[in-house]
């Protein structure tokens, strides 16, 4: 903590101002935090190699032959790596919160800063431009393999398969929207961990939440569970922003799924900010 | 934690000793109420069980599928179910083929030289074959059609039945009650090279011989069909299952397929031991005429010889000796995954989809059983009771193994009891299986359980950090089945995930085997996996032991 921190508000300090001013105070303390321990720099840079490593060997293990007609989203397929990246961004979501709690820092934040909620937006804010940021070098670097590969493997223009390039309108928009997923995940799980505390139990929260509605959907022949799983899970709704083709039969839109995952995220942040907010720490 | 444990031992009494007992058996009490007394874990534990059975009721009883038949009104759940019919060992079989038949009582030898062994499928090359559309067929023979004699117990679909014949692309074979399967001499059938054919009934033994000119014989093999009676429809046969294009597939959207149907023609047809002026009249078994030859009579195996599907396909005709026979179908088990009867099927594992929550609890609870030790610094404590660090660390793996082998059984068998009788009102085909392997599919998928919570145990015990712990516990445990199933990697890499990660282990839970003469799409989610039941079990019992090894290796070398 920085000492700065402690410094007593003076009179003179305008109301208006203090709101901003707590504001960046919080966010310096808590960038402050996160760049004094060595593991959230760390998951930034597993969530870039996993992601880009992931997505490479996905389109490097694939190949239309000459004579077959391949159904596959190139894009989406380019993508894969974000499966495994979003598990560290809910790593390091989570870490931020509940590691304050293990270590009882917790404690010592809330005695520097009362304002609960400022401390909470700081840490979103904080979150949400690193996971921006490190999302955006993973998601270049994923498309970058699929456009480099994908080509090479009989995923031709000429035989009808889109570039997998920002140039190509849905594959930008799928890309950028792939960053910003991303950062929605960091969002959700952040607020369930300031919801649950612990984070063995907020990671296990996270994880099923990422992971087991794709597998639920699976299973369930219901066309109409189906469609409603499609259209409000956070990660399968939220997904359909990888889609660049078959747009038709998605049970919503590109953008609206990742709104329905945004809500979620709003959902999550809210809770935990309400329980963050009247809880003891 | 409990005052118990960690209180220090008194004087006189020796070290891990107490009530508890010494030795190991001291230890074990010690960590069982190290789990007992946090309350968390044991509801965690009890949320595991109920979500399991909660989540697994719930798919098998929204699994259910609508159908529209002829234009009808729309019917679902079991209205959809035609006739399926089951084999001698219960399993449920495609029995469907087109068949030259008469009455057999008592032994008798059957002999016929195939000739030629061709086929029509549907069209892939150009997109979506359009099922039943006669004309789109083109020329082309699938690997499994099938042109030979059998010797079946009635013409009702599912019945007893042994048979030789030519395939299009595995040689000769012989086999008996849908799944067996006896490999012949290999090669296909043309002019040039005809197969002679023979079968042998005496009594219930039933000999299959295959030769190249007639004369000398060499036999496949010998079944025996328990409770054949006394007549028997004895005959030619031709059939041929779908063509399926399986392309560098991503789960189940490429796996194009489409009608099929083989042509087989015999000459030197003969029966021994039959009736005088036995005449070899045509029938479909099944669906088991030309592609688009319409479903059967009521009789299950009245369609009129020769009549409808495609131009210039008849079921069967006669020229002097020369027999011609058109079908399609198969003679073999249902499979998952497989269109042998055009309907979506369903195995008893699918009950068991809520054992990934209940995997993702566990795994949480296991992970935490040893990383919150080195939170609380009770390890320390832990350690100072009992230096033997092998021990604290088998212990520790005994008793949360044992806790999650016991929540597993719980709720594995309570998903299959409560949801099965749901899956079958669901208007798909159960996959039934023996008795043996659903206690196999519930006592290993606890097992499985039991053994990923070790795992998780022995990373906690590595890592030392819960969220590290349980991230890599169920990114190698939980995401190669999503990567592998829904349609994430391609087909090849994600058997090959399978096969090597952890994720191998829930291959235990995989009831209706692979069968070699049914060529079938390797699907996770259709309840496949491209490893055996107890290999998978043992690629993930390796993982955990390797990270015991490492647990150990680790406890002993750092500082606690």
């Amino acid at each position: 903590m920085s000492a700065a921190v402690h410094t007593q508000p003076t009179a003179a300090m305008a109301a208006e101002t203090a709101r901003g001013t707590r504001l960046r105070l919080a966010l310096h303390a808590e960038w402050t935090k996160l760049r004094t321990v060595s593991g959230p720099a760390w998951l930034l840079l597993g969530v870039v190699v996993l992601t880009v490593a992931v997505s490479a060997a996905a389109v490097g293990a694939t190949h239309c032959p000459q004579h077959l007609t391949c159904p596959v989203d190139t894009t989406k397929l380019s993508l894969t790596g974000v499966q495994f990246g979003q598990a560290v961004v809910a790593i390091l979501a989570v870490l931020m919160v509940s590691n304050e709690y293990s270590s009882g820092l917790m404690r010592v934040t809330l005695v520097a800063m009362p304002g609960r909620l400022t401390v909470l937006a700081a840490k979103a804010l904080l979150l949400a431009a690193l996971v921006l940021a490190a999302g955006a070098v993973a998601v270049f670097g994923a498309v970058l393999a699929g456009h480099l590969i994908l080509p090479g493997h009989g995923f031709t223009a000429a035989r009808g398969f889109h570039p997998v390039w920002l140039s190509y309108g849905p594959t930008l928009r799928a890309a950028s929207g792939s960053v910003l997923y991303l950062t929605l995940i960091a969002l959700v799980s952040l607020g369930v961990s300031a919801l649950v505390r612990d984070s063995a139990v907020s990671i296990g929260v996270a994880l099923g939440v990422l992971y087991l509605f794709p597998i639920v959907l699976a299973f369930i022949g219901n066309a109409h569970w189906q469609h409603r799983l499609e259209r409000w899970t956070p990660t399968v709704a939220g997904q359909t922003i990888m889609d660049t083709t078959g747009l038709r039969s998605l049970a919503i839109t590109p953008w609206g799924g990742l709104g329905v995952l945004a809500l979620w995220a709003a959902a999550a942040l809210l809770g935990g900010g309400l329980v963050f907010r009247f809880r003891d720490a | 934690m409990s005052a118990q444990t960690i209180s220090p031992p008194v004087p006189g009494e020796s070290l891990g000793g107490g009530r508890g007992g010494s030795g190991f058996g001291g230890l074990l009490r010690a960590e069982w109420t190290k789990f007992r007394s946090v309350r968390g874990w044991l509801i965690g534990m009890l949320l595991a069980a109920i979500l399991t059975i909660f989540l697994g009721v719930f798919a098998a009883g929204n699994a259910q599928i609508g159908c529209q038949l002829n234009g009808g009104p729309v019917k679902t759940g079991k209205a959809c179910l035609p006739y399926v019919p089951h084999g001698p060992g219960g399993e449920v079989v495609t029995d469907s083929f087109a068949f030259a038949r008469q009455p057999l009582t008592g032994n008798g030898t059957l002999t016929a030289r195939v000739t030629s062994l061709t086929g029509k499928h549907a069209n892939l090359t150009g997109g979506r074959a359009q099922v039943g559309n006669g004309p789109d067929l083109v020329p082309g023979v699938v690997s499994w059609a099938k042109a030979g004699i059998i010797i079946k117990q009635s013409t009702k679909q599912g019945s007893a039945y042994a048979a030789v014949m030519a395939t299009g692309g595995n040689g000769v074979r012989m086999q008996y009650n849908y799944t067996g399967d006896t490999a012949g001499p290999a090669g296909a059938v043309s002019a040039a090279h005809p197969r002679w054919l023979r079968l042998t009934r005496s009594g219930n033994t039933i000999t299959g011989y295959d030769s190249a000119d007639g004369t000398h014989w060499t036999p496949v093999g010998t079944v025996v069909l328990a409770g054949l009676p006394s007549t028997v429809q004895v005959g030619l046969f031709a059939t041929s299952p779908g063509y399926t294009v399986t392309q560098n597939s991503f789960g189940g959207d490429s796996n194009e397929g489409g009608p099929a149907q083989a042509t087989g023609v015999f000459d030197h047809v003969s029966l021994a031991g039959g009736a005088p002026g036995g005449r070899w009249t045509g029938a479909a078994v099944g669906n088991g005429g030309p592609v688009g030859a319409g479903p059967p009579g009521p009789a299950g195996a009245a369609g009129a010889a020769g009549t409808g599907g495609e131009p210039g396909s008849a079921l069967f005709t006669q020229a002097g000796g020369t027999y011609t026979l058109t079908g399609s179908g198969d003679i073999a088990p249902v499979t998952p995954g497989d269109d042998g009867i055009g309907l979506p099927t369903v195995t008893i594992e699918q009950t068991l989809v809520g054992v990934f929550l209940g995997l993702i609890l566990i795994v949480v609870v296991a992970a935490m059983f040893f990383s919150t030790e080195y939170r609380r610094g009770l390890i320390r404590t832990t350690l100072a009771a009992t230096p033997r660090r092998g021990a604290v660390l088998a212990a520790k793996a005994f008793v949360i193994g044992a806790v999650a082998f016991v929540t597993g059984l719980v709720a594995t068998a309570i998903s299959i009891a409560v949801g099965l009788p749901k899956l079958e009102n669901q208007g798909q085909v159960l996959l039934t299986a023996p008795v043996l392997t659903e206690v196999r599919v519930i006592v290993g998928t606890a097992a499985m359980v039991a053994v990923a919570a070790v795992l998780a145990v022995s990373l906690g015990a590595i890592l030392r950090r819960s969220a590290a712990a349980i991230t890599v516990a169920v990114l190698i445990v939980v995401m190669p089945f999503l990567l592998a199933g829904l349609n994430v990697l391609p087909a090849g890499a994600g058997d090959w995930l399978l096969r090597l990660t952890p994720a191998a282990g829930l291959a235990i839970e995989q009831s209706i085997p692979r069968y070699g003469q049914v060529s079938t799409v390797t699907s996770a989610v259709h309840g496949y996996y491209p490893i055996s039941p107890y290999a998978g079990f043992g690629v993930l019992c390796l993982w955990a032991a390797a990270a015991l090894a490492l647990a150990l290796v680790m406890l002993r070398r750092r500082d606690a």
